[in-house]
């Protein structure tokens, strides 16, 4: 499985990252690279075997519906870029 | 002082024979003669570790909390355990001034047990690496060869245990990078059974692998560390609720009987002479014991790096979706709208290596790929987790080499991504099942430089590796031994 320029640009897209044309050889050349050792997984029989998604076979705890979070945004935005009146500001969206 | 055990220096400070501010005082200029040249520290922190000492002092005077085994020993945190009192970089620029709100919950725990934090240790850029050469802020130096790595991606904490700026470190475990760098390094390594540990407040790479663990001296020095960082924590939803436990109960492990695991996929081709004859030895000390070593199989072995480069970027792709210049870190100065300055912050923000894997993880998760990826590698990582439990059905504990080679020279395979992966064939595939490992010292190549010995266990078997590593270190002086850039 190789990657082609259009491919690259898509995924890079989906995770909004920009890769700049100049750029875009080399990375296609290593991606390939990774993408040609995960092939080896197609290889492999695993008919019938369950998918294993987590280390542990456990199960998610519940607690009990209590409020149990402080008001913290204060803190929690002091290492934002940019705030204002407890908001985090960003471009604007909608015209 | 530098040179000695954390029973040895925590006897010392019992009896008063030292203070926690002559200690501290000691690591840090010990760090500030060596740190130029190793690079092993991201951030110092001469004020706050004094305060701390200060405070431990007054503990083993009998004020404040009750002393423990810890007060006033000094330690370093991998920077990508959060820290209110200092930045908290996970080694990228993404998160270059970041300062967390809250505390880690190992932070946490090793503060209450009253360890002194010196600082921060560098890493691989979101512990993305085998090598630290990842890192933003840039690459550790071995102190046993500054030309050559310290493995990665713990490579600041191990390198700075292994030239004693501090007794002890934390590290996390993905893919070995508590124990690839604890071997090239020359010390000891703890990766725990998934869930003893809390990952909260560490910052997240691949959720279902990422596990956090002690980086010291000897495997007593381990059992000590694990005594105050592993515990139940709600805030972590994996953290498992289990009874406390002293990790070091089994020191003294008898080992005669002990049924050792050899598998024949660490054995073979492709591993170092001098690593292999360094391990040969070790199990032969083992079964000199009588310890009786046994042929096994892990017969996915090679399929291992594989799943976990789909399984890791996969999960990889998705935690750090949070960097998106908005709630915290880096933000691009220049953009035309919202997805524009998404994409800008992150190009500028993450490294080449980080970037890699958000693709690679983007790609397998896509529409279209994800069965033949994403599902294709969870099942074949529940395929290498029944090769365990097949194994230790007909053994106690498994030996093998941390890695295939001792450190490599800076920058020998950072242009070969798959080069560099494949050097942690033995690492990634403990857990992947979500199993226990460690590493120690046991010998040097012809070059002079430390091979580990890898000592893997069952599930919640720490105490019992911790017990044979210990063994081991009685009868040798591998972990005792000094770095050549690093003499006292």
């Amino acid at each position: 499985m190789s990657l082609t320029p259009d491919q690259l640009q898509r995924i890079a897209m989906l995770a909004r990252i920009d890769v700049a044309p100049a750029e875009a050889a080399g990375v296609t050349e290593r991606l390939n690279r990774v993408l040609g050792l995960i092939d080896q997984l197609q290889a492999v029989d695993t008919r019938g075997i369950e998918p294993m998604s987590h280390a542990l076979d456990v199960v998610q705890r519940l607690r009990p519906d209590e409020v149990t979070e402080p008001d913290r945004r204060e803190a929690n935005q002091a290492a934002a870029p940019a705030v204002e009146a407890g908001l985090y500001l960003v471009p604007k969206v909608i015209e | 002082m530098l040179n000695s055990s954390l029973s040895a220096l925590s006897a010392a400070l019992a009896g008063r024979k030292i203070s926690a501010v002559e200690l501290t005082r000691l690591c840090l200029a010990r760090i500030d003669a060596l740190n130029g040249r190793l690079n092993a520290f991201i951030t110092v922190d001469e004020e706050h570790s004094l305060a701390q000492a200060l405070v431990a002092d007054e503990r083993r005077a009998g004020r404040g909390s009750p002393a423990g085994p810890l007060t006033g020993i000094p330690i370093a945190h991998k920077d990508i355990f959060c820290t209110r009192s200092l930045r908290t970089t996970c080694g990228s620029k993404m998160l270059a001034d970041y300062v967390s709100p809250y505390d880690a919950h190992v932070v946490e725990r090793l503060a209450a047990a009253g360890t002194v934090v010196l600082g921060k240790t560098n890493m691989d850029e979101f512990a993305m690496g085998s090598s630290n050469e990842t890192s933003h802020f840039g690459p550790v130096r071995n102190p046993w060869d500054a030309s050559r790595v310290p493995g990665g991606s713990s490579g600041g904490s191990a390198a700075a245990v292994a030239a004693r700026m501090v007794p002890a470190a934390t590290g996390t475990d993905t893919g070995g990078s508590i124990r690839q760098p604890a071997a090239l390094t020359g010390v000891c390594g703890l990766k725990p059974t998934y869930g003893v540990v809390s990952r909260y407040g560490m910052i997240a790479f691949a959720s279902s692998l990422d596990q956090g663990g002690p980086i010291a001296k000897s495997a007593e020095d381990l059992a000590l560390l694990m005594n105050a960082m592993a515990g139940f924590d709600a805030r972590d939803s994996t953290s498992l609720q289990r009874p406390a436990e002293d990790y070091g109960r089994e020191l003294n492990l008898p080992l005669a009987g002990q049924r050792i695991g050899l598998p024949r996929e660490y054995f073979a081709d492709g591993v170092d002479a001098d690593v292999h004859a360094r391990v040969r030895d070790a199990i032969r000390w083992f079964e000199g014991q009588g310890a009786k070593a046994v042929e096994i199989s892990l017969p996915n072995t090679a399929l291992a790096v594989p799943v976990y480069y789909v399984v890791a970027p996969a999960e990889a792709s998705s935690n750090l979706s949070r960097f998106d210049g908005v709630r915290y870190g880096h933000r691009a100065k220049e953009y035309a709208d919202l997805a524009d300055m998404y994409r800008r912050t992150r190009a500028e923000g993450f490294g080449a290596e980080v970037k890699r894997r958000i693709l690679v993880g983007t790609y397998v998760l896509s529409h279209g790929y994800y069965d033949a990826y994403y599902l294709q590698a969870q099942k074949v990582r529940r395929l290498i987790a029944k090769d365990f439990a097949e194994a230790f059905a007909r053994c106690d504990l498994i030996m093998g080499p941390t890695s295939p080679s001792t450190a490599f020279p800076l920058g020998a395979k950072s242009d070969d991504p798959v080069q560099m992966y494949l050097n942690d064939i033995f690492t990634i595939p403990a857990p992947l099942a979500g199993l226990p490992g460690l590493s120690i010292p046991c010998g040097f190549d012809a070059k002079g430089l430390p091979v580990g010995l890898q000592i893997m266990g069952n599930y919640f078997a720490e105490a019992k590796i911790l017990g044979a590593a210990h063994r081991y270190q009685q009868a040798t002086d591998w972990h005792a031994r000094l770095p050549k850039e690093a003499p006292l």
